[in-house]
C-alpha cells in the first residue's frame, strides 16, 4: 500500500522519514494542532508551495531545464479561478470550469515556449523564459480592466468554503469545523494528491528518461531518446502541477494578483526552496517549503529580538534587521550550492549510507 | 599530389572578410517603418533620439555581461547587482559633492559627474573582481551552478545593498546645468539623452578599437575562439578573463549611474529591471557578440519608445514579439559568435 503510494521511492534515511512524517502529520491535523488563524494560513501556504515547488523540481531537479517562468504558470492557475469567480459568481462549476481553462492555457504555452527555446543550451532557455514571464506579468498589470491591475482582484469562494459555514454544530477537539477548515482541507488533499502524482511520475520509465537527459543530453538523444521531445513533455507536466498550485492559492486566498502569484520575488522563493531541500529529489520540496516558510514567519520574530538586542554595536543591528531575512537565506542559498549541492535531503541520505 | 604548391599571391592569403551587413540597416528600417505611423515628424525626432539615449545606456550594461560570456562562457545572473551598487556609489559620491552639483556652471557639474562615475566605475570593478573570485571561479563550466549562484549573488548583493544604504527610494536628481532640453528647430532634446549617447558611443568605439587594434584585444578574441591555444602559446588567458570581467562590472556600474540618473529615482531593485531588457539584448545581438549588442540595444529600446507612444499598453511585451521574429530568422542572434 505505502509501496504503491510512494511509488517505491521511500526517504532512505530514518532522520528524513522522522521529519517528514513530522510535517506530513503537521499539515493533516494543522487546524487541531495549532490555535490562531496566522498558523493554519501558514500550513496552507506551506501545502501550496510544496506542490509548486515540487513541480518546479520536476523542471530543476529531474531534467535540468532552468526556468523562470515558473511562477507565470502559477499565476495563470491563481487568475484562473479568480477572474472566474469574481465574473461568474462563486460556485463548483465555475471554480472547475476556471481550474480546466487555466490547465489547457498554461499547458499550451508551456508547449509553445518549450517548442521555441528547449532546443538550445540551459543559459538561453533561462533568459528567454525569464523575458517572457516578466512579459506576461506587465501584460498582467496593464490589462487592469481585466486582472485589476496592480491591485488584484478579491472574490468570494463555493459557499462550503467560506468561514461564516458551519458543518458540525459542536467542535471537534476545540476547533469549531467552519468553511476555512474545510478549505484547508481541500487545499491539503490537493496537496497531498498531486505531490503523490509527481512521485509517481519521476519513478515512472519516463521520469527516468528525464534523469538520463539532465546528466548528459547528447548521450540520451545517442540511445534514442527525442530529447526535445521528453523536455516538452516535462515542461507541459510542470506547468500544468504549477497552474493547479496557483488555483490551490486562489482557492485558499480568495484573491489573486500579480504581488501573490507572478512577482519575480516568488521566483526567487521558489529557487530557494529546491536548492535547499535538495534538487531532484521531491522530498526535498517539502523540506525546502516547510523550512522556507516557516522561516519568513518565524525567522523575522527571531531577528527582530536579535536586532534590538545588540543595539549599540555597529552594523550588526542593521545586518540582523527583520527585513534582511532574505540576506540569510541568500547566503545559505550560495554555500548549499557550493557544499551541499544535493541540498538538505541528499545531505540527510548521504550520512545514512 | 607531387606537384609543389603554387606560390601563393597576396591576395591568395587572406580571404576578404566579408562583412554582414544586413543587421544594421534593422534600426533604420525600424525608425523608417514608424514615422509614418507616428505621423508628426517632431515627436518622431524626439522619440528616436530618447530611444538613442536609452539604448546606447542598455548597450554600456550588456556589452560587459555579453563579453565576459564570449570569453568565459560564464553569464552571471548577478550582473544586476553592479549595476545597483554602481548607481548607489554614485549617489554617494555626489552627495558628498552637493556643491559641485548644484553650481550653476555646466563644467563644475560635470567635473562632479565624471568623478561620481570614475568612483563609481572603480569600486563596482574591484567588486567584479571580487565576484569572480568568490562566487564564479568554482563554477566554470558547469552552466546550471552558474545559474544559481550568481542567483543567489545577486540577492545577498542586494540585500547588503539595503543594509549599508537603506531601504528606502532614493532621489537620484541630475546635475543643474544638464537638466531641460535643447531646442534645435522644433525639436527639442533633452541635454542628459545627448550626454549618454556621447557616452555611449565613446564607449563603443573604445571596445572597437581595443579588440580590433590592440595586443589585447587580439589576445581576447583569440581566447574567445580557442582559449587552450591561447593559454599554449604562453600568455595567461585566466588573467585576461579576470580582468575582462572587472571591466564587465565596471561598465555596467557605468551604465547604472546612468540608468539611475535617467529615472531620477533610485532602489535595490533597479538591477532586476533592466536585466530583462539586457538579456533581450544580448540574445538579439548573438550571445557573445559586442557588435550584435549594439544593434540589438537599439533595437529594444526603439522598439520600446515607439510602441510606448503607439501602443503604450504592450511597450514591454513588444520586446518579446521582436526577439521572437529576430530568432525565428537568425536562430542565434543577429552576429552569432562563430564557436558556440
Amino acid at each position: 500500500m505505502l509501496n504503491t503510494l510512494l511509488s517505491g521511492d521511500y526517504p532512505r534515511s530514518r532522520i528524513l522519514t522522522g521529519i517528514l512524517a513530522a510535517i506530513v502529520l503537521g499539515l493533516a491535523f494543522a487546524p487541531f494542532l495549532f490555535s490562531g488563524a496566522a498558523a493554519i494560513n501558514t500550513a496552507a501556504k506551506v501545502c501550496i508551495f510544496i506542490v509548486l515547488v515540487a513541480s518546479y523540481d520536476l523542471l530543476l531537479g529531474y531534467t535540468g531545464i532552468v526556468s523562470f517562468a515558473h511562477t507565470m504558470f502559477f499565476g495563470i492557475g491563481g487568475y484562473g479561478v479568480g477572474l472566474g469567480l469574481y465574473a461568474f459568481g462563486a460556485s463548483w462549476g465555475v471554480l472547475a470550469l476556471g481550474i480546466l481553462l487555466a490547465l489547457v492555457v498554461g499547458v499550451v504555452l508551456a508547449f509553445l515556449i518549450g517548442l521555441l527555446s528547449l532546443r538550445v543550451r540551459a543559459i538561453f532557455y533561462a533568459m528567454i523564459t525569464l523575458a517572457v514571464a516578466s512579459a506576461f506579468l506587465i501584460l498582467a498589470t496593464q490589462f487592469s480592466e481585466y486582472t485589476g491591475g496592480e491591485d488584484g482582484r478579491s472574490f468570494s469562494v463555493p459557499q462550503v468554503l467560506r468561514p461564516g459555514y458551519r458543518l458540525l454544530d459542536q467542535p471537534v477537539f476545540g476547533t469549531v469545523i467552519n468553511g476555512r477548515v474545510l478549505a484547508y482541507y481541500l487545499v491539503f488533499a490537493m496537496a497531498v494528491t498531486l505531490f503523490l502524482l509527481a512521485l509517481r511520475v519521476v519513478n515512472s520509465p519516463f521520469g527516468r528518461v528525464l534523469q538520463a537527459i539532465r546528466e548528459n543530453d547528447m548521450r540520451a538523444e545517442a540511445l534514442g531518446y527525442r530529447v526535445v521531445y521528453y523536455r516538452t513533455v516535462a515542461n507541459c507536466l510542470a506547468a500544468g502541477m504549477a497552474v493547479l498550485a496557483g488555483a490551490m492559492s486562489a482557492i485558499w486566498l480568495r484573491y489573486t494578483g500579480p504581488d501573490t502569484t507572478l512577482s519575480f520575488a516568488i521566483m526567487l522563493d521558489i529557487l530557494l526552496m529546491v536548492v535547499i531541500g535538495g534538487m531532484g529529489t521531491l522530498y526535498g520540496a517539502v523540506i525546502g517549503a516547510t523550512l522556507f516558510i516557516v522561516a519568513q514567519n518565524y525567522l523575522q520574530k527571531l531577528m527582530a529580538t536579535a536586532s534590538t538586542a545588540t543595539e549599540g554595536i555597529p552594523l550588526l543591528p542593521k545586518l540582523l534587521h527583520p527585513d534582511r531575512w532574505l540576506l540569510l537565506l541568500g547566503l545559505l542559498f550560495v554555500l548549499s550550492v557550493y557544499f551541499f549541492p544535493t541540498g538538505i535531503v541528499g545531505r540527510l541520505r548521504g550520512k545514512s549510507g | 599530389m607531387t606537384a609543389a604548391p603554387a606560390p601563393a599571391s597576396a591576395s591568395d592569403a587572406l580571404p576578404d572578410i566579408r562583412h554582414d551587413y544586413l543587421p544594421i540597416l534593422l534600426p533604420v528600417a525600424l525608425s523608417a517603418l514608424a514615422l509614418p505611423f507616428v505621423g508628426n515628424p517632431t515627436t518622431w525626432v524626439t522619440l528616436t533620439v530618447a530611444a538613442l539615449a536609452m539604448g546606447m545606456m542598455i548597450f554600456v550594461i550588456a556589452s560587459g555581461l555579453t563579453l565576459v560570456f564570449g570569453l568565459m562562457d560564464v553569464l552571471n545572473f548577478g550582473h544586476g547587482a553592479f549595476i545597483a551598487v554602481g548607481a548607489y556609489i554614485a549617489l554617494s559620491v555626489l552627495a558628498l559633492l552637493s556643491g559641485w552639483v548644484q553650481a550653476d556652471s555646466l563644467l563644475w557639474n560635470l567635473m562632479a559627474l565624471g568623478l561620481a562615475v570614475t568612483v563609481a566605475m572603480v569600486g563596482t570593478g574591484l567588486l567584479g573582481l571580487a565576484f569572480e573570485r568568490v562566487i564564479v571561479r568554482p563554477v566554470y563550466g558547469q552552466h546550471l551552478k552558474q545559474i544559481l549562484i550568481t542567483m543567489g549573488g545577486l540577492i545577498v548583493a542586494e540585500q547588503l545593498i539595503h543594509v549599508i544604504w537603506g531601504g528606502d527610494q532614493k532621489a537620484m536628481a541630475l546635475p543643474a546645468a544638464l537638466r531641460g532640453a535643447v531646442v534645435i528647430g522644433e525639436v527639442a532634446i533633452e541635454r542628459f539623452r545627448i550626454l549618454t549617447v556621447a557616452v555611449g558611443i565613446v564607449v563603443f568605439a573604445a571596445m572597437i578599437l581595443v579588440l580590433n587594434r590592440t595586443r589585447i584585444g587580439l589576445l581576447i578574441r583569440a581566447g574567445v575562439e580557442n582559449p587552450e591555444m591561447v593559454e599554449a602559446l604562453g600568455y595567461r588567458i585566466r588573467r585576461l578573463f579576470v580582468g575582462v570581467f572587472a571591466v564587465g562590472s565596471a561598465l555596467a556600474g557605468l551604465g547604472g549611474v546612468l540608468w539611475a540618473l535617467y529615472r531620477e529615482t533610485l532602489t535595490a531593485a533597479i538591477g532586476g529591471d533592466v536585466m530583462v531588457l539586457v538579456f533581450i539584448v544580448i540574445i538579439i545581438g548573438g550571445l557573445g557578440s559586442v557588435g550584435g549588442c549594439f544593434i540589438g540595444a537599439i533595437l529594444v529600446a526603439m522598439m520600446a519608445n515607439y510602441t510606448a507612444f503607439l501602443l503604450p499598453k504592450v511597450a514591454l511585451a513588444s520586446n518579446i514579439l521582436l526577439m521572437v521574429a529576430i530568432l525565428m530568422w537568425r536562430p542565434q542572434g543577429l552576429y552569432p559568435v562563430a564557436k558556440r
